[in-house]
């Protein structure tokens, strides 16, 4: 009583903490958190907690009779692992305690064993691993990216990877750009009939096939391995379709930048046939 | 100390007669007031730039006065000039690194023997960024497969995958809801590689005016990976997209190195003439960088690393890349 007077609420307790709403108890013997004149250890003479120590709970107790020896103030007992069996041991213990204090026990045990589960199982599971950032490291990182980007310069090095590509004839005879020679042949084949220039692309076709071949450039030059993709043989199957197809990009070659569907596609060469069996050098214009 | 001041500022000039004995000058760096010494410091900048500004003008003159015989510019220096040269940079004849290549893992990949199947996760509860930046994934690589891991462990779902034919396993990991890694692995029994994951830009937010990508496989372009380790990290990269690209649907995949960041585009292009070709961008882009590579699937803590990044011991100097 005396002590609660002095320390507990108008005077200075190390133990406490206040917030806005409430008084916190920091010791370690408190049975509920908070600093009350029933839940403060200092206060009342006779006093029962439970705390736990690498995961076994211990009910401690502290009786009149032992005021006097700080030593042996508190008196342990060690629980047992069954929740129930715990329980009875905590009645039998603090048998003719306060209701107060073997109530808030009880539930201050109840707390601790769940807690103490969950810990069990979320130790199984995969645990996230947080690992700090540095934070100027981070910075370093980032300004070493953005001046990497730009001395990448993509745009010019994916345009300059793609004319290349297109000069080695990966992609076979889809494009048909005017280079010089081709030039004056279609000048040349102009007055001729187009059957035969269609069995001139079909020629191109089947010798273009032997040199598609999986694309993957780097700058030290898988050279070797596109040697060894280029002798692969292809079937006639693949020879059939891809001249549908060849023939198919041929015609649309002149379209804009997105691609139609299959039969939309059909719909446009329908008319542009016309258009290159009269001016060819109109629809090459086009392209360009 | 107005004398002081004054004095070094007829630093520059010859001095008057010879026989004058100046008194010793000042450096600039001596004087103790702040603002003075700041004061005097730009004023022997902007002569310094002058000084530069005066040479450059003369070299242009002397160059235009030669014409034709005058020298060849000097070629300016970069990073990528300047850089230590890594010893395990790949010759293009290099018969052991061939070897190498024609016996790893990617083998069957190449020989055309196994088509990708490509198998996409998070980590736990992904947020709306990543889940997006997921589909928008799936769309650029064909033959690809979204699925959500709810707390499934990792070394459960490899030989899940392994069982379902997937040849590869892209797992994002996610940061306050962005994503922020990336662990590919190659997955029957394959190497495993971590990468630090950064400036992600979903489809919405790059300028462009184009669709989605379409269903067709892209080309792969791969640039800049010079070193032993950048080969097998770019055949990695390789071997997620199918091996016969189609030329319609004139699509193209770029892993451009630079720097030890391997940036990714996905672009559409189109020849306007045989000397010109546009691209348009399409589909997500990401820079990459990598942490680690492992030799077998994904396991942190038995896994044999073949490389990590060890910043003490790599990040020493300004001009050394490892990729």
């Amino acid at each position: 009583q005396v002590v609660w007077d002095t320390l507990g609420n108008r005077q200075f307790c190390s133990y406490k903490i206040t917030t806005k709403t409430q008084n916190f108890c920091r010791n370690e013997y408190n049975l509920t958190g908070l600093c009350n004149r029933s839940s403060c250890p200092l206060a009342n003479s006779q006093y029962a907690t439970i705390r736990e120590e690498k995961g076994r709970c211990y009910l401690y107790m502290k009786t009149i009779e032992r005021a006097a020896f700080p030593r042996r103030l508190w008196e342990r007992v060690l629980l047992n692992k069954n929740y129930e069996k715990a329980l009875e041991e905590i009645d039998e213990n603090l048998i003719y305690w306060p209701r107060f204090i073997r109530h808030k026990c009880k539930q201050r045990f109840t707390k601790i064993t769940q807690y103490l589960i969950r810990i069990r199982k979320l130790t199984l599971k995969r645990q996230r691993k947080l690992v700090p950032l540095r934070r100027k490291i981070e910075r370093r990182e980032k300004r070493r990216e953005e001046k990497a980007l730009v001395a990448a310069q993509l745009d010019n090095a994916i345009e300059k990877e793609l004319l290349e590509r297109l000069k080695q004839d990966t992609y076979g005879d889809i494009y048909n750009f005017p280079i010089h020679a081709f030039d004056k042949a279609l000048q040349q084949q102009d007055a001729e009939s187009e059957s035969e220039s269609d069995a001139e692309k079909e020629e191109d076709d089947d010798e273009d096939m032997d040199k598609r071949e999986f694309v993957e450039a780097d700058d030290s030059d898988l050279s070797d391995f596109e040697d060894m993709d280029k002798l692969e043989t292809s079937s006639e199957e693949e020879q059939e379709v891809e001249e549908e197809v060849e023939k198919k990009a041929s015609r649309s070659k002149s379209k804009g930048k997105t691609p139609l569907k299959g039969p939309a596609r059909r719909k446009r060469p329908y008319i542009e046939i016309e258009y290159e069996k009269e001016t060819e050098p109109a629809t090459k214009t086009k392209a360009a | 100390a107005g004398d002081g001041s004054g004095a070094v500022a007829e630093d520059g000039e010859p001095p008057a007669s010879a026989r004058v004995l100046f008194p010793p000058t000042f450096s600039v760096s001596e004087i103790k007031n702040k603002q003075r010494r700041h004061f005097m410091f730009l004023r022997w900048k902007q002569q310094q730039r002058k000084e530069k500004l005066a040479a450059k003008k003369k070299r242009r003159k002397e160059r235009e006065a030669l014409g034709d015989k005058a020298p060849p510019k000097a070629i300016p220096k970069t990073i990528e000039n300047q850089r230590v040269y890594d010893e395990t940079t790949v010759d293009p004849n290099d018969e052991e690194v061939a070897f190498d290549e024609a016996t790893d893992e990617f083998a069957p990949y190449f020989n055309r023997q196994t088509v990708p199947k490509i198998l996409i996760t998070t980590s736990d509860r992904p947020r709306g960024r990543t889940v997006r930046f997921c589909e928008q994934l799936s769309t650029v690589i064909p033959n690809s497969h979204v699925y959500y891991r709810r707390g499934l462990a990792l070394k459960r779902i490899i030989p899940q995958c392994i069982a379902r034919d997937f040849t590869d396993l892209i797992v994002i990991n996610e940061d306050r809801k962005i994503p922020n890694g990336l662990v590919l692995s190659h997955l029957p029994d394959g190497p495993t590689a971590h990468f630090r994951m950064s400036s992600v830009r979903l489809r919405k937010e790059i300028k462009r005016k184009g669709k989605e990508p379409t269903e067709h496989v892209p080309e792969v372009i791969l640039n800049n990976f010079t070193t032993r380790l950048g080969h097998s990290i770019g055949r990695m990269f390789a071997s997620l997209f199918p091996h016969d690209p189609q030329f319609i649907g004139r699509q193209v995949a770029t892993f451009h190195n630079q720097r030890d960041y391997i940036f990714f585009r996905f672009h559409r292009y189109i020849f306007k003439s045989e000397k010109k070709v546009g691209i348009q961008e399409l589909g997500p882009r990401f820079t990459l960088k990598l942490r680690s590579l492992q030799k077998g699937t994904f396991d942190s803590k038995f896994g044999e690393y073949e490389w990590i990044h060890k910043r003490r011991e790599m990040d020493t100097s300004r001009r050394k890349f490892h990729l």
